[in-house]
């Protein structure tokens, strides 16, 4: 285990932002911690990348302890912060060589011309940052954070307020990436964690409600099917209900219907025989895939609850 | 500390702010030695440079302050200052990097004013007739007043995220650190008890005993300690985060 995060909670001055969390991420693995805002995905950052202490629990980064190792982890941790903070006044390659200098890097000039090819700058390298849009910028973010190559890089909402193209481009970016590092990574964006993460911890109110690989996270909730259905002639729930066993309806007006079934059989085709003996047509016919979305509402609301 | 350093002299001559405060210097304490009547030595019929080390902690108590300002409340508001210390440099190299790049800079606000010394030498009659230890002895005190003025402002500005704010603070600081304990121990409550004491808080005590050329070591380690104490101030207020 590369990033071992134990019993960790923050508390800013007595609201407890993080409520004894822990997980753990491997080397060459990228892990995705989503929530919604205040959920505590920065805090949890802030606290690995050593920019504050946890009130209570420990955190390691390849065996060295955020309380003690700071000076060690951070020469082996790139972090871009949210809203990726840059000095705009700077020229692009001038900012790579203040971050190299401060890393120490021997072959400055030479990994430099290695990152701009890399993050895709080559057309914009002689431009002022604050001259950038925002997906350059972005680029000049992450090659600050790993322009010394290091063993975790914690990237925090790196595609937030990014255009699609420009969303492909970073996540790609991100995935070439992964080999050999730890990558943690937040979001809001479902779509992107589902895409780019091998493992998720989703955080609500600064509580765990899920850490499970990405496949089984699915999985474990996909057993909740939904499926739309609109005929031509109308139908009644009770008739719908007693045919068909195991479902709860949905009425979105009185020939469509949603259906949310709770065994993993398919229903469709059981809807299909449901048509044909009451003499009716099917116009539409859906089986809606549980998306992490789904995962996310049901798992928040969960603790909620609580 | 060395690349921290590099990147706000850099900083002060990318954004201006480096030029405006030589250019504004030069042009102050020149006219105030050379063209305002009232003030310049052609009237005065000394060869002296008392004006320019009258009016000098006047000019750093509002041009200092306007370098500092932005020093840490600039990097707070962009973010950067989580930048900084996410990368393996430490509290104390960030806050040395940024005192000694404005250490450098008030070297280089005065460097030029060497022009004024050897200008008052060549006039005075005969020629060198100036009291050149005294000059001297101004310079280093000039020198080390605007170093108390500029740890006094990287600290006001560790705490403030508005610029102007760490301006006004840290120019009312500076005018106290200057003044204000002068002032006190002319008033009845101290005079005559601890006038002498209170006196030699403030600045300009030691500022005054150095100017006259006489460099005591009891000047320069109080110069050396209140720009010490605030450099530790500012450190530990960076670290204001970890509470």
């Amino acid at each position: 285990m590369s990033i071992i995060v134990k019993n960790i909670s923050k508390n800013y001055n007595g609201q407890l932002a993080l409520d004894n969390i822990s997980f753990e991420a491997n080397e060459g693995q990228i892990l995705g911690l989503l929530g919604p805002n205040g959920a505590g995905k920065t805090t949890t950052m802030k606290i690995l990348s050593c920019f504050i202490p946890s009130s209570s629990g420990e955190a390691h980064v390849y065996g060295l302890s955020t309380q003690s190792k700071e000076f060690e982890i951070k020469k082996i941790l790139g972090y871009l912060p949210e809203h990726n903070p840059l000095y705009g006044n700077m020229y692009i390659r001038e900012y790579l060589s203040f971050v190299s200098d401060i890393h120490k890097i021997s072959d400055k000039k030479n990994r430099i011309d290695e990152l701009i090819e890399l993050t895709g700058l080559s057309y914009e390298s002689n431009k002022k940052i604050q001259d950038l849009s925002k997906g350059y910028r972005q680029r000049v973010g992450i090659a600050q954070a790993i322009i010394h190559d290091p063993k975790v890089l914690i990237l925090d909402e790196p595609i937030s307020g990014l255009d699609p193209n420009q969303i492909i481009e970073i996540r790609e970016l991100i995935q070439r990436l992964k080999y050999n590092k730890t990558i943690i990574f937040s979001s809001h964006i479902l779509q992107e964690v589902e895409s780019i993460c091998d493992s998720v911890v989703i955080l609500d109110g600064g509580k765990i409600v899920a850490n499970e690989k990405m496949s089984n996270l699915s999985n474990s909730l996909l057993n909740h099917q939904k499926t739309v259905i609109e005929f031509t002639k109308s139908v009644s729930p009770e008739l719908l209900m007693s045919s068909i066993n195991n479902i709860q309806l949905e009425k979105i007006s009185d020939t469509k219907y949603s259906i949310s079934s709770s065994s993993s059989e398919d229903i469709r085709e059981r809807l299909f025989d449901f048509a044909v003996q009451n003499n009716n047509k099917i116009l539409e016919l859906k089986s809606q895939h549980t998306s992490l979305e789904n995962v996310f509402k049901t798992l928040t609301k969960i603790s909620g609850n609580d | 500390m060395i690349s921290i350093f590099k990147k706000e002299i850099a900083y002060f001559f990318s954004s201006l702010t480096g030029y405006i405060v030589l250019i504004v210097f030069l042009l102050l304490t020149g006219s105030f030695i050379w063209i305002f009547s009232s003030t310049s030595v052609f009237n005065y019929n000394y060869a002296s440079l008392g004006q320019l080390f009258a009016i000098g902690p006047i000019a750093f108590m509002f041009l200092i302050p306007a370098i500092t300002m932005q020093s840490f409340a600039d990097e707070n508001q962009r973010g950067t200052l989580e930048f900084l210390i996410t990368k393996p440099i430490g509290d104390w190299n960030i806050v040395l990097g940024k005192y000694l790049a404005t250490s450098c800079l008030i070297i280089l606000s005065l460097l030029p004013t060497l022009v004024y010394y050897f200008s008052l030498y060549a006039l005075g009659s005969p020629p060198g007739n100036i009291d050149s230890g005294a000059v001297l002895g101004s310079y280093i005190g000039l020198f080390l007043l605007g170093n108390i003025f500029a740890s006094i402002g990287l600290f006001i500005s560790s705490f403030n995220a508005n610029q102007i704010v760490a301006f006004i603070i840290t120019a009312f600081a500076c005018f106290s650190m200057f003044w204000v304990f002068d002032f006190i121990s002319t008033l009845p409550l101290a005079y005559g008890k601890a006038d002498n004491l209170i006196k030699s808080l403030g600045i300009e005590y030691h500022y005054d005993n150095i100017s006259k050329g006489r460099v005591d070591s009891r000047d320069i380690i109080y110069f050396l300690s209140i720009i010490a104490l605030f450099i530790y101030l500012t450190v530990i207020s960076l670290g204001r985060r970890k509470w």
